[in-house]
């Protein structure tokens, strides 16, 4: 990884914070609604992660499915970061033309498949998009980011048992911030190493500080690696946390502020910048010119395009439910 | 043409389609190396091998998962449900995700999945073998719902399904996979909207759908020796339901039965019933009448299990009772 490269991932970093930031702003201010889930403080790992898999490139992605956290997940794979703001302002130019909000961003155009609430489905439906691949030969991973909470559902289970039997292309992503929203993992879950459960469907699996972006594109490299070669799954936890709560409305009561503080001292922003530095390759004037060229970038370009994008139309309501062009041939009239 | 039977009519479907286009796979409990429960996928495993028709382990929510995930990288595959009852396992993954996927993406990302499943009361199977549950999936927004009557449409109804882009629930029945019927040899396709007349008539209209399409013709038979003349509508989809055709048959007979084999609440015949009284009700001269199960868990006992599941002479006094002959 040349310097380019890795000023470019603390730019990304960067960016990312500050995206999330400014839509926490929005949301105070009433242009975004509904339910609100902020990446703050879990950058390295969708970051890290993605850097070492197909990105960026269209419909040639591997391709990339996560829970309702998803904001960051999506542009890191490839969405415009002002689609994403338009769709969280509910515009008809979101990615999901404001049909679909925080939680459900999906970008066909870049492989970003959502986006979803119920955190049990990305498992089954990431092998299936493992599956597709594989069958069609096309060389694409898939690749599924979820929480800690979300092991407990039945479709970890039994998904895990499949991919395994059938080698399905897939990587599991978990990114343990040691939360199902207020419940500490210790108190829901029997083997708090997420790592060691899929041993029991024959899974490999490891687990690494996902605070330290190096550390996991070090460990998302070979997983990767493992994954597009050999046709395997491949499970791997990364250890982090969430800086602010599950979503808007979270007291966060669950948690101490020691551990909080604790926590912050290993923000993935600074541990990578601190690092750059040290290494000669930016200087902490750089960094700063570099956050105000994103804040700049994203108060200028990606707010005012979603405050300026048209709201969809109330005539529009029932588009999308179905196919909108069906054949007459499967579809009908019957003719008597 | 050739007499087929129901099962046969669908193993000749997923047979052409498979072999019509790669990306057709078969998905389910024991449909390869055992070739189904009901012989539908007979034959296909040893034909197109294991990649293509995949014995899945008991795990509906998350086999139904794989096959909606599969479906958006653009393959097509057929997932067999063993029995509606397990389809409850999948419904997690059918209805929030498979349904809702299109909409919530605007449009960007189709589920083109045919789930396929059997819907129906055979013989004292007991109450967990014996779910119907038509009225459970026609209350979704974003699935198809068609119901197919006998070998023609569970041929041509499933070649439709595996080639149009939406989520289709193909709910057939125990009690037909024996059924015959003859179908033509050439390749053909029925439309997955669209009721059919069945049988036409004058003094009433049976209305049914799946099995208790052949209670009404039965019935028809037993009115004609009365001297009534019953229009049977085979209902064909639950998902639209075609008004047109039903509106057009109340408008000429006036006095209508709904025949379903679930449950009455909020089922078939409440929603038929509804949409008739929205769209004709000055041509009723008299009250729709519906005939339908108990509203029980299904017994295992035999008399119990006869008296709880409607049969072709609870539509014949149905029909009766709507024309104010008892």
């Amino acid at each position: 990884m040349n310097d380019a490269d890795k000023k470019r991932l603390l730019r990304e970093m960067i960016l990312y914070r500050r995206f999330e930031d400014r839509s926490f702003e929005a949301y105070m201010e009433r242009k975004i609604g509904g339910f609100l889930h902020l990446y703050s403080g879990q950058e390295a790992v969708a970051t890290g992660v993605l850097e070492m898999a197909v990105v960026g490139q269209g419909r040639k992605n591997d391709y990339v499915i996560t829970g309702y956290r998803d904001h960051i997940h999506a542009i890191k794979t490839g969405t415009d970061p002002k689609a994403v703001m338009a769709e969280l302002y509910g515009k008809e130019t979101g990615c999901s033309k404001g049909r679909g909000g925080s939680m459900h961003i999906f970008d066909a155009s870049q492989n970003f498949m959502g986006g979803y609430a119920l955190v049990g489905q990305p498992f089954p439906l990431a092998a299936g998009l493992a599956m597709g691949a594989k069958h069609q030969k096309t060389g694409q991973i898939a690749i599924c980011f979820l929480g800690d909470g979300a092991n407990n559902q039945g479709t970890f289970h039994e998904t895990m048992n499949m991919a395994s039997i059938w080698n399905l292309p897939v990587l599991f992503v978990c990114e343990n911030n040691q939360y199902a929203i207020g419940t500490r993992i210790d108190r829901s879950t029997a083997v708090t190493d997420q790592y060691k459960r899929v041993e029991a469907y024959a899974m490999k699996s490891s687990q690494h500080d996902g605070m330290d972006i190096d550390i996991v594109m070090a460990a998302a490299r070979d997983a990767i690696d493992y994954v597009r070669k050999e046709s395997k799954p491949y499970f791997i936890e990364f250890m982090t946390y969430r800086f602010r709560g599950h979503s808007m409305s979270d007291a966060k009561g669950y948690r101490t502020r020691e551990e909080e503080a604790e926590w912050e001292k290993r923000d993935p922003i600074k541990i990578y910048s601190r690092r750059l530095v040290e290494q000669g390759i930016i200087t902490p004037e750089d960094i700063k010119a570099m956050e105000k060229e994103v804040d700049d970038y994203i108060e200028n370009e990606v707010i005012k395009f979603a405050e300026e994008s048209p709201e969809p139309k109330v005539e529009e309501l029932t588009r999308y439910v179905l196919d909108d062009n069906p054949d007459p041939r499967w579809i009908g009239p019957l003719q008597q | 043409m050739a007499e087929t039977a129901y099962w046969e009519a669908i193993r000749r479907a997923h047979d052409e389609e498979m072999a019509n286009d790669e990306l057709v796979i078969a998905m389910g409990e024991d449909i390869g190396v055992a070739g189904g429960t009901y012989k539908a996928t007979l034959g296909l495993y040893d034909k197109y091998g294991e990649e293509r028709v995949i014995d899945t382990p008991i795990s509906e929510n998350s086999y139904t998962g794989i096959g909606i995930g599969a479906s958006m990288t653009g393959m097509r595959p057929i997932i067999e449900i063993m029995s509606i009852n397990f389809a409850l396992l999948a419904l997690d993954t059918l209805i929030n995700a498979a349904a809702k996927i299109r909409y919530m993406s605007g449009g960007q990302i189709a589920c083109p999945i045919v789930m396929r499943t059997p819907g129906g009361t055979a013989h004292q199977l007991a109450a967990q073998h014996s779910a119907r549950l038509a009225r459970m999936f026609m209350s979704t927004s974003g699935l198809r719902v068609v119901t197919p009557r006998g070998p023609l449409d569970a041929y041509g109804m499933l070649k439709s399904a595996v080639r149009c882009n939406d989520p289709v629930i193909i709910i057939e029945h125990e009690q037909m996979y024996n059924l015959k019927e003859d179908i033509p040899d050439e390749e053909f396709f029925r439309p997955l909207e669209g009721a059919e007349v069945v049988r036409e008539g004058s003094d009433i209209t049976l209305i049914g759908y799946n099995f208790s399409v052949h209670l009404c013709l039965q019935a028809a038979k037993r009115l004609e020796g009365d001297g009534i003349s019953a229009e049977v509508i085979d209902l064909r989809a639950l998902k639209p339901i075609d008004r047109e055709t039903i509106r057009r048959s109340v408008e000429k007979t006036h006095h209508v039965v709904v025949a379903e084999e679930d449950e009455a609440p909020v089922g078939v015949g409440a929603e038929i019933i509804t949409g008739i009284i929205e769209d004709c009700f000055f041509a009723l001269d008299s009250q729709p009448v519906r005939v339908h199960a108990a509203d029980v868990p299904v017994p295992y006992n035999a008399t119990l299990e006869k008296a709880a599941i409607p049969d072709a002479n609870d539509v014949y006094q149905g029909a009766l009772k709507a024309l104010g002959k008892i």
